[in-house]
């Protein structure tokens, strides 16, 4: 990336009590940057969005902005605004009240605020709703209300917590691509705490995914996709499907040795740090094509086949969705046409679908 | 075939017991505030009439004098009581305080003891000093006494709003002071209001510090009741009684309406 840094995190670790949330995390955000921090719960990602905002003090490390050490400063002179997953709109305020009060705190002269609680309002498709409270509206429209109060005093800095996750699935979809062009326009840098990966993707402009208060790997949404660093990214990014195999590394080429239900398998190393030994494989279930057991045409280079029984289906929308059984393990895997319950198939994952890692020291806990 | 419940008998008996245990020394008080001659073996009184009213609101009855006393001994006691129970209040709902429980449960302490003992040493104290017999002397010990009330109903108060609330407004640039003043203190004012409700009628009805503290110099209503009930004067002892309702009827209706159930649920918490 070769934006200048605006938001920098430099050895940031975050505690409660004796308990320690985030350890020696770094990270920098460039100016404009709509950047999206993924995590399940309890990884740290809102105690980040929350030590960024001023909500709770770092014990060690050190946030700037543009430049500016803000690390001890108090979240009132930080230029920043947060958006709570709660909303937390002012019950006793009107719209136009709750959207104008960090303007009102700035001294500005009456015209001037109201007539950007009208732009605010307009931009969000509040207009008419001024005079309500917030408990007359409907949750897409607190959500806008919160957006607005937010925006209105033109942060540097847009702190998202969540804020879509109280919304009906539906609205849900339309709101993401509200803020997302509001962003865009505005050109505000935003930070958007979520556990949904489809929302952080279509959102963002990097992700960044967090684990245990660490950041286990970030980049473009495509790069986090298709190239996970960890099993955690493969895993979190959708690639359920679980194999162990033995793999030899040699030169520029991975060996997968044949077990009882892949024959042998030399695919490309395409960069990917990896020893010989133990690995676990991971592949997503839409990655994977089912033929027949009939089927002969030969597979594409690289491409791993294994042998299994269809031991269940079900169809999800859009597409069939079974459940290989292979000995013990069960895989799923998407196709566009059902297969018989109980039919011998082939899968086919193709090279470049196929995440492969080397077995913890550890064995892994049982997924 | 119509049956006759004859289930309503006893409900209407149970209803009817109930309502003489409230109402019936209710309607005692009154038919005494407009009896002229009443006495045993009687069961109403002789004569009716309202000259007892006459003396009670007569420029040398001393009940509109001692009802002023008990509205400023009884409204300096809230806005002190407020003052402190504010701050205490905040600072309970808020800081993660060692001992919490502790230092809630403090407040109860005036009332946990025999009140008898406390005022009698509190009098012998404040005569020393010479707080006896002054409307400030009777304030700060209704204030010990309310403070109880102002502080647990203010720190649930406090504790209904939630923090999201106050971080929004930080979040936008307000400083503290701003973010307790504009978002805190409105969100938590019908609590308060209702702390303030309690504090001011528990002083309007307190007596045994009053007595101790106050009396013969301040004179308030519930001192005049006992004055003129240990006379033998049942009139004026009933109107002065009646007097004492009206507050304390008004002010409980304000309350149901103002405290709200999650406020409720929060005190002593």
């Amino acid at each position: 990336m070769t934006m200048q840094t605006f938001l920098e995190v430099e050895k940031i670790s975050v505690g409660y009590g004796t308990t320690t949330v985030l350890a020696d995390l770094d990270l920098g955000i460039g100016k404009g940057e709509f950047v999206a921090l993924l995590g399940s719960s309890g990884c740290g990602k809102t105690t980040l969005l929350r030590t960024i905002a001023g909500f709770a003090r770092p014990s060690a490390g050190s946030i700037q902005v543009d430049g500016r050490d803000v690390t001890q400063m108090a979240p009132d002179r930080r230029g920043m605004a947060l958006v709570f997953q709660s909303y937390a709109l002012w019950p006793h305020m009107t719209v136009a009240q709750n959207i104008g009060y960090g303007l009102k705190l700035q001294k500005r002269s009456r015209g001037d605020i109201e007539a950007k609680v009208a732009e605010m309002q307009d931009l969000l498709g509040l207009s008419g709703l001024g005079n309500r409270k917030p408990g007359q509206l409907s949750g897409g429209q607190r959500q806008r209300v919160a957006l607005g109060r937010a925006l209105a005093i033109d942060p540097e800095i847009l702190l998202l917590d969540e804020p879509l996750s109280n919304l009906d699935a539906r609205i849900r979809l339309t709101v993401r691509h509200e803020i997302r062009s509001l962003q865009q326009r505005l050109g505000i840098t935003a930070i958007h705490v979520t556990h949904d990966r489809e929302e952080a993707m279509v959102m963002a402009d990097r992700i960044v995914i967090m684990n245990a208060g660490r950041i286990e790997q970030q980049g473009s949404p495509e790069a986090v996709y298709n190239k996970p660093a960890s099993p955690f990214v493969a895993a979190f990014m959708g690639a359920e499907n679980l194999l162990s195999m033995q793999a030899r590394v040699t030169g520029e080429q991975i060996e997968l040795h044949e077990g009882a239900f892949n024959s042998s398998t030399v695919t490309a190393r395409s960069g990917r740090k990896l020893l010989s030994g133990p690995v676990e494989l991971r592949f997503r279930a839409e990655a994977a094509r089912l033929v027949s057991n009939n089927d002969t045409a030969a597979r594409e280079p690289g491409a791993l086949e294994l042998r299994g029984q269809v031991a269940s289906v079900s169809y999800p929308g859009g597409h069939w969705r079974h459940a290989v059984r292979l000995g013990t393990d069960e895989i799923l895997v998407d196709s566009i046409t059902p297969f018989a319950q109980g039919e011998t198939v082939k899968v086919r994952i193709p090279a470049q679908s196929l995440f492969i890692f080397n077995t913890p020291e550890a064995p892994a806990p049982a997924h | 075939m119509a049956r006759i419940d004859l289930w309503w008998l006893p409900r209407a008996l149970v209803l009817g017991l109930l309502a003489f245990i409230i109402f019936g020394p209710l309607s005692n008080l009154v038919l005494w505030t407009i009896a002229e001659k009443w006495y045993f073996p009687h069961m109403l009184p002789l004569e009716y009439g309202l000259s007892f009213w006459q003396r009670v609101f007569s420029p040398r009855g001393n009940a509109m004098e001692s009802l002023l006393t008990s509205i400023v001994i009884a409204a300096l006691t809230v806005i002190a009581s407020l003052a402190l129970a504010i701050p205490a209040g905040y600072a309970l709902s808020r800081l993660t305080l060692p001992f919490r429980g502790l230092i809630l449960l403090a407040f109860l302490i005036p009332q946990a003891f025999p009140n008898l003992p406390v005022y009698v040493n509190i009098a012998r104290f404040f005569y020393q000093i010479g707080l006896n017999g002054t409307i400030a002397g009777v304030v700060m010990v209704h204030v010990t006494h309310g403070l109880v009330y102002a502080v647990w109903i203010a720190t649930a108060a406090f504790s209904a709003v939630d923090v999201d609330l106050e971080e929004a407004a930080r979040s936008i640039g307000a400083g503290p002071f701003h973010a307790f003043r504009d978002v805190t203190l409105p969100l938590a004012a019908p609590g308060l209001m209702a702390s303030a409700i309690f504090v001011f009628l528990e002083s309007l009805d307190e007596f045994t510090g009053t007595y101790f503290v106050g009396a013969p110099d301040v004179t308030t209503l519930p001192l005049l009741l006992y004055t003129a009930g240990s006379g033998g004067n049942y009139q004026i002892a009933s109107i002065t009684a009646l007097l004492l309702l009206v507050p304390s009827i008004g002010f409980m209706l304000i309350v149901e309406r103002f405290l709200r159930a999650d406020v409720l649920s929060k005190v002593g918490h």
